[in-house]
């Protein structure tokens, strides 16, 4: 209970830190800070990694072993297109 | 684990610094390599953590996935940017609520709380709701379903039953966790959901919605890192979640929308599609 109550208020807290972080966006960068969390959404990697590399069951570890492909997908490729659509933004800019 | 601890500060503390860089567009592109350094930090940091012992799987896991992340990233045309994010999304959401059921599976479900039983069923819950959501979204975008609204007479009436009954069922494991009818029951109900929930938005609001469904697998991460008692998941998921949602919300507004009118606008499309 102790630990639960602890996490809770981490959750909170880390809710408002996200509440706050994003005030003014201009159009253009929607897309791009939609994809740049989304592959931070991808942290989950880590659980894949807990239960995949765990002692406890093999059962367990082929669910872990899926997480860990689905969640690498999101991460890497979350983070590739959202540089490849900011360095896209950045030629456009020199073109001026 | 102190010093894992430490390292998962300093990740944190790169997303929160990545996420209010991306917001900017002079400081956007050394956000997101920020935010990717974080995650470096976290996955290498774990990896020394002394519950893992077996790293095939991992080692394979990773290296399929990174295989398929670089390609499609390479691949994908930069007009197809929504439907590849949602495609993403939709993996991350997957992948919470798998770490959720591994979690329960490889463990004696008696050795759980209510609270950690509740959390496991919201993840999978939340995080299933993404994964099929998020592959209609794409499907949408891509043309491979109908762009337009498709709903059934009294479609949103439907989709809140079904999630009312979700949420009953995610108490209901939580209060018996060892009745597998109810934990299946429970997981395909929430794949379900996903695909009705999204099925009837139209098109040109699928960049919203996606927007949307990132908040969500935000929230299932952040629910699988109360699962496993893990900071920097529940941190980083609730940062997304919250981030994700301002986000929708600004979205929304840039199309002159409220939230409400593009999740249930297919009220007053029901007579056309029907």
């Amino acid at each position: 209970m102790e630990a639960f109550i602890f996490n809770l208020f981490i959750f909170v807290l880390a809710s408002f830190v996200g509440f706050e972080l994003i005030t003014k966006v201009p159009p253009t960068l929607h897309t791009p800070l939609m994809s740049g969390a989304n592959a931070i959404s991808g942290i989950t990697l880590i659980g894949a990694l807990i239960i995949a590399g765990g002692p406890d069951s093999v059962y367990a570890q082929w669910i872990g072993f899926a997480a860990i492909i689905f969640a690498t997908i999101n991460v890497v490729g979350g983070f590739m297109v959202t540089d490849r659509m900011l360095e896209m933004f950045k030629k456009k800019e020199g073109e001026k | 684990p102190n010093l894992i601890q430490i390292f998962y500060l300093i990740a944190t503390g790169f997303f929160i610094v990545g996420i209010k860089r991306l917001g900017s567009p002079a400081t956007a592109r050394s956000g997101n390599q920020l935010a990717s350094l974080g995650m470096l930090i976290g996955v290498v940091v774990t990896l020394f953590d002394r519950e893992i012992i077996a790293f095939e799987f991992i080692i394979a896991g990773m290296v399929i996935g990174a295989f398929i992340g670089i390609f499609a990233a390479k691949k994908v045309q930069m007009t197809a940017m929504p439907e590849m994010v949602a495609i993403f999304n939709g993996f991350g959401g997957g992948a919470s609520a798998l770490v959720a059921w591994g979690e329960f599976t490889r463990l004696d479900p008696s050795i759980f709380d209510t609270q950690g039983l509740v959390t496991t069923g919201l993840s999978i819950l939340i995080g299933s709701i993404t994964f099929t959501g998020s592959f209609i979204a794409f499907g949408k975008l891509k043309g491979f379903i109908g762009g337009g609204r498709i709903a059934l007479p009294g479609q949103n009436y439907i989709n809140l039953l079904l999630t009312a009954i979700a949420l009953g069922l995610v108490g209901w494991f939580a209060v018996d966790p060892e009745y597998q009818l109810v934990f299946w029951l429970l997981f395909g109900l929430a794949l379900l959901i996903g695909v009705l929930t999204v099925l009837p938005i139209g098109g040109a609001d699928m960049p919203v919605v996606i927007s949307l469904l990132n908040s969500y697998s935000g929230i299932a991460a952040s629910m699988a890192g109360f699962v496993l008692g893990n900071n920097l998941l529940i941190i980083s998921g609730a940062l997304v979640g919250a981030a994700g949602l301002i986000l929708t919300n600004i979205m929304c507004k840039a199309m002159n929308r409220t939230l409400i009118n593009v999740l249930f606008g297919a009220f007053g499309g029901v007579s056309d599609a029907g």
